[in-house]
């Protein structure tokens, strides 16, 4: 029974590449192999005609029938012609360097904003979550302030601080802060005792089980945490970029609007759909990276 | 007081293993909550786990065997009483609640290797926790154990990737890398279909002919009880106490066959109708808690 144990044959179910490599080849072979599945699945095919049909409603709505709804709205022919114009009737398309500019300022918010959160909410839900005491001195407060909306902060913000980047990147860490605590939180308090008391029986110290058990026990939730944060970042950002700031993509919704260039607005909103996009899908990408584990699990999950 | 020194076995002679991790359990009392009115959980129950055996708990789900396994292995204290291994005091009058260490590990229901530690990670966080051996050290002993337990071929693996079976041995293997004196077993089986399970109790009962390590195992299984035990305690319903303890002298080394014995029949027949009876019991009590 040692040499032809169940073993064997539990490990060929494991895609081959995924099972022998480990670390950087792994994960690349991983990546591939999720996207030659994903190509062999109806599901991008569904997305491309899920686009299609919302792209297909909006023109029909606004250049076709003309409903009175949306008589003020611009139709995605014009949206398109002005967004990839070398010459834009309203100025801003992919071919004028300011487009870039704000695009590059509001993600340098966003970068700087949800770093602060992830380097402070990490530790500080870990701590919740770890000592009943701290939690105990603290969390009322969080939940006080908590339900309290970004908006909500911009006067203080705007008092407090100086210039016109710091409050905006105040309220973008806000909320980000939130979610990740929050959710770290959770994290450290859905391990299972087990661990905790499978780690004392080894050995461990309170300190090792911290570093070994607690951290990345609490990984999935604290990636969870950070792809709500990320999605939120850029919900207050514009908020704030609303109110002060001179560059941004929250800015040009706003200022379109007061100077009646309508399909920059549109420009501006897809924009920030397609960076937000790619952030969270960043988020994700770092997190499977570190959590194989947990990949490795879905993905055997996927194949059963 | 005195204390009875741990059976003598010279550490010269290699045919004969040293016979440690025996624990006496002497009259413990475990009450959740204030003393008066609390949830009595364990009632002044003695009994002994002899070195280099295995001995089984059988009683119904939630009478309690638990809270006593989780005395031994230090998680909890105990209102009164005392328990020793060997000659140690691991906790009593003044000292309530053990210290764990890997002197006595837990193999646990549901299984607790980390899912974010590959198998042979696993396996080597004990020493290495520990600091009593250098990596290179424990991935070599890891190795040659998990080969040993026919564990070949998956240490890179996570324990996601194999069956809840194959994770159970890895899991002993984990523990029996810190040379404990004692397993304590609580219900490491109870998910396991009955098949997988079979093959399970023979792959421990392999292990533990290889080191001879005393083994503390918690069911409610009658039949995994007596086949695998030298020494079965059958346990009353809550509050727990032993209700009858049984030598069960069916020769080791065994397998699956002894099932079908007569002597096993017999076994089963002098213990059944005390195990029903506990059963009832706890069944009548949850009725009425609701």
């Amino acid at each position: 029974m040692t040499e032809t144990s169940p073993v064997q044959v539990l490990t060929t179910e494991v895609p081959r590449a995924i099972a022998v490599d480990s670390g950087a080849g792994a994960s690349l072979a991983l990546a591939k192999y999720r996207l030659s599945l994903w190509l062999k699945s109806p599901r991008p095919y569904l997305m491309l005609i899920g686009f299609a049909g919302f792209l297909g409603f909006w023109y029909l709505s606004v250049e076709v029938w003309k409903l009175p709804r949306f008589s003020q709205m611009p139709g995605p022919t014009e949206v398109l012609h002005e967004w990839f114009s070398k010459d834009p009737t309203y100025g801003l398309s992919i071919f004028i360097p300011e487009y870039y500019m704000h695009i590059w300022v509001s993600t340098r918010r966003i970068a700087i904003a949800f770093f602060l959160a992830t380097v402070i909410g990490v530790p500080f839900g870990l701590f919740l979550g770890w000592s009943e005491r701290f939690k105990q001195f603290v969390f009322p407060v969080f939940e006080f302030l908590r339900p309290v909306p970004p908006l909500a902060w911009v006067p203080l913000a705007i008092v407090m601080f100086r210039g016109s980047e710091t409050p905006v990147i105040f309220l973008t860490f806000l909320a980000s802060f939130y979610a990740t605590a929050l959710n770290t939180m959770l994290g450290v308090e859905s391990i299972d005792v087990s661990y905790v008391r499978a780690a004392n029986c080894l050995g461990a110290t309170r300190w090792q089980v911290f570093r070994h058990v607690i951290v990345p026990g609490a990984m999935p939730f604290i990636f969870t945490g950070l792809q709500i944060s990320v999605g939120v970042a850029w919900f207050s950002l514009v908020a704030g970029e609303m109110v002060s700031g001179q560059y941004g993509l929250g800015y040009v919704i706003n200022t379109s609007y007061t100077m009646v260039r309508y399909p920059t607005i549109i420009i501006g909103m897809a924009t920030l759909g397609l960076v937000g996009y790619v952030t969270s899908a960043a988020v994700r990408l770092v997190g499977d990276y570190l959590m194989q584990w947990r990949t490795r699990e879905l993905a055997l999950g996927g194949d059963r | 007081m005195s204390v009875e020194p741990a059976v003598m076995a010279s550490r010269s002679a290699v045919a004969q293993p040293v016979r440690q991790g025996g624990v006496r359990i002497n009259d413990v009392v475990k009450i959740y909550g204030a003393k008066d009115t609390g949830l009595l959980a364990v009632d002044h129950c003695t009994f002994e786990v002899p070195p280099g055996e295995i001995t089984v708990c059988v009683g119904p789900s939630g009478c309690g065997k638990t809270t006593l396994l989780n005395a031994i292995a230090g998680f909890h204290s105990i209102t009164s009483g005392s328990i020793y291994l060997d000659d140690e005091m691991l906790c009593g009058p003044g000292k309530l609640k053990a210290q764990p260490g890997p002197d006595r590990i837990v193999v646990f229901q549901n299984g607790a290797l980390f899912p974010w530690k590959t198998n042979i990670e696993n396996v080597t966080f004990g020493p290495i926790m520990q600091g009593v051996m250098p990596r290179a050290e424990a991935d070599d002993k890891a190795r040659a154990m998990m080969a040993d337990a026919g564990l070949r071929g998956i240490e890179h693996n996570y324990p996601g990737e194999i069956s809840s079976g194959v994770r159970r041995r890895v899991e002993i293997v984990r523990a029996l890398m810190n040379n404990p004196k004692i397993l304590l077993l609580d219900e490491p089986y109870r998910a396991l279909d009955s098949l997988t399970k079979s093959v399970m109790h023979e792959a421990l009962l392999e292990i533990f002919y290889k080191n001879r390590v005393s083994i503390f195992f918690i069911t409610h299984d009658l039949e995994e009880a007596i086949f695998l035990g030298h020494k079965v305690v059958i346990m009353t319903t809550r509050p727990c106490r032993p209700k009858k303890i049984l030598d069960i002298d069916i020769p080791h080394p065994r397998d699956y066959s002894v099932l079908t014995t007569k002597r096993f029949r017999e076994f089963m027949e002098e213990t059944v109708a005390a195990v029903h009876e506990e059963a009832i019991k706890a069944f009548a009590a949850g009725e009425k808690e609701r």
